[in-house]
């Protein structure tokens, strides 16, 4: 409605509060339950410009995908020209590209067939900040990899090693994908209820007991493996910096878990059983 | 019931007391560091003034007063942690750039690299510095004294008008003296292949930093422009809400 007399504030830009300084109402919201008398006055604040999640979702994961690849193609003008094209003689090299590339693949998957998100939009300056720091460590990383003077783990750690770091890897990568399902399904299809997790029948599920965000559990443990199997420094930034944003993810949602329901296990920490 | 009451108010007092008692504590240390770190530069500036009135030359003067620039400098840290804990009322990340740029120049470059010691620049800046630092924390004294005459409130909002940009210029002037060093040596660099599979060539971190100038300067001088606006003229500055 007010977008029909402001046709340059579509919906998703518009926060309608009762209260200049209180919180925004909901879509949900119906105007025959809000505390109004005969006349209700809302006031209007611009979001500015907003983007959907899925498309972010789906630009800043291509990104590293494609990126990568072309690291590890060894694509003219990344390295000397007589290693154009050429591929790398330590089998951990190529290990390492499936490794990345399956678990973009996955998350481009999961983007388009599991999520199902809250909001449907954020600010559109986000896209950039986010396919910056996507985009920026994929290219760091795969530079160091995929570089013909790559050093792979030493003799000593030898290929029992790499192999315990890749089972490592993919088992993070079920676990992760077990959150996102069962998170999925916490939810009826159209809806934006909130619900407390549970542990289903898939034991990757029964971390819920320990811990509120598993997925980002999951997702650090991945991203360790990678670390050990690479044995590359800007992937441990990459890891670290990651582990730093998902805690302070972890701890928003836990407060809010805990605020909304009364009866949330105690048990539970945000992201690390008992420490974090 | 009555007794009760007392003690209630006495807590009461008792809490105001303890307020009082941080503030005058913290009043103290502030007030303490501000008339030492004045004291340091002036230190720094008579000794600077004595080696070129003594020599005659310019050159030396840097080794000659290096490890004292170097401690007062580096102490500066200290006001990244009073933005931090709330006794200060600055950002901490406009505080933060403006201590770490002075520690990478002292540490980094005319500390590290002997050849650029007797350049021009080097003078420039240190004379910059050393001019907005006495004047900067004399400010702040005087402030915390209660006892602000008009003529360091003035300097502290004006000589930085031509201060800085001269600042600026010493600096990077210094970092571009240091380049040829930089890439002849390869220090605080490392190369492939090694153990950690990652490398770092100073150079052209030197040059990413030279650059990185262009959009923080303005900033800066911006933000200082508004400050001062605000302090002399009693303009209200209303800042976009986000």
């Amino acid at each position: 409605m007010f977008h029909k007399s402001h046709p340059q504030f579509y919906p998703a830009r518009q926060s309608i509060r009762l209260d200049p300084k209180g919180k925004s109402l909901k879509d949900e919201d119906v105007l025959q339950h809000l505390p109004v008398g005969t006349t209700a006055t809302f006031y209007f604040r611009d979001l500015g410009a907003q983007i959907s999640w899925v498309t972010v979702f789906l630009t800043e994961y291509t990104g590293p995908l494609v990126i990568y690849l072309l690291f590890y193609f060894r694509v003219p003008f990344i390295y000397a020209p007589k290693y154009d094209f050429t591929t790398s003689k330590h089998w951990v090299v190529h290990l390492a590209c499936m490794c990345h590339s399956f678990h973009y693949v996955k998350r481009l998957l999961e983007t388009l067939f599991v999520h199902r998100f809250s909001h449907g939009t954020m600010p559109l300056r986000n896209i950039f900040k986010n396919c910056s720091y996507y985009w920026g460590f994929a290219a760091w990383m795969a530079y160091y990899i995929n570089h013909p003077l790559y050093t792979p783990p030493s003799e000593f750690t030898n290929i029992q090693f790499i192999l315990v770091t890749l089972e490592f890897f993919n088992f993070c990568q079920i676990g992760n994908l077990s959150i996102h399902i069962a998170l999925r399904n916490l939810r009826p299809p159209g809806s934006k209820t909130r619900k407390i997790p549970y542990p289903t029948k898939n034991p990757f599920t029964w971390i819920f007991v320990l811990v509120s965000c598993p997925n980002y559990t999951y997702e650090l443990g991945s991203w360790l493996g990678f670390t050990l199997m690479t044995q590359c420094l800007p992937v441990a930034f990459f890891t670290l910096v990651g582990f730093i944003q998902m805690t302070v993810w972890a701890k928003g949602k836990h407060r809010s878990y805990l605020k909304e329901f009364r009866d949330y296990p105690p048990l539970r920490s945000p992201i690390l059983p008992f420490v974090l | 019931m009555a007794s009760g009451e007392e003690d209630g108010a006495v807590d009461e007092k008792e809490n105001n007391n303890k307020k009082k008692t941080k503030s005058a504590i913290v009043t103290a240390w502030l007030t303490f560091y501000n008339i030492a770190m004045t004291a340091g530069w002036l230190v720094l500036a008579m000794a600077m003034a004595r080696f070129y009135i003594q020599k005659g030359t310019h050159k030396g003067l840097y080794r000659s007063i290096a490890r004292t620039i170097k401690f007062f400098q580096t102490f500066a840290l200290v006001e990244v942690g009073h933005c931090a804990i709330g006794i200060v009322r600055t950002s901490v990340i406009v505080t933060g750039v403006q201590v770490c740029s002075r520690i990478f120049l002292v540490w980094f470059i005319t500390n590290s690299i002997r050849q650029i010691q007797n350049e021009e620049s080097v003078i420039l800046f240190l004379v910059v510095w050393t001019l907005t630092e006495i004047t900067r924390y004399s400010y702040y004294t005087f402030k915390l004294l209660h006892h602000l005459p008009y003529f360091v409130k003035w300097a502290r909002y004006n000589l930085f008008i031509i201060l800085y940009p001269l600042g600026v210029i010493g600096e990077l002037l210094t970092i571009y003296a240091a380049l040829p060093v930089v890439r002849r040596t390869g220090m605080f660099s490392m190369r492939l292949p090694n153990k950690y599979n990652v490398s770092f060539d100073y150079y052209y971190c030197l040059i990413i930093v030279m650059l990185s100038y262009i959009p923080l300067f303005p900033q800066l001088y911006f933000h200082m422009l508004r400050q001062r606006r605000r302090v002399l003229h009693g303009e209200v500055i209303v800042e976009k809400d986000d």
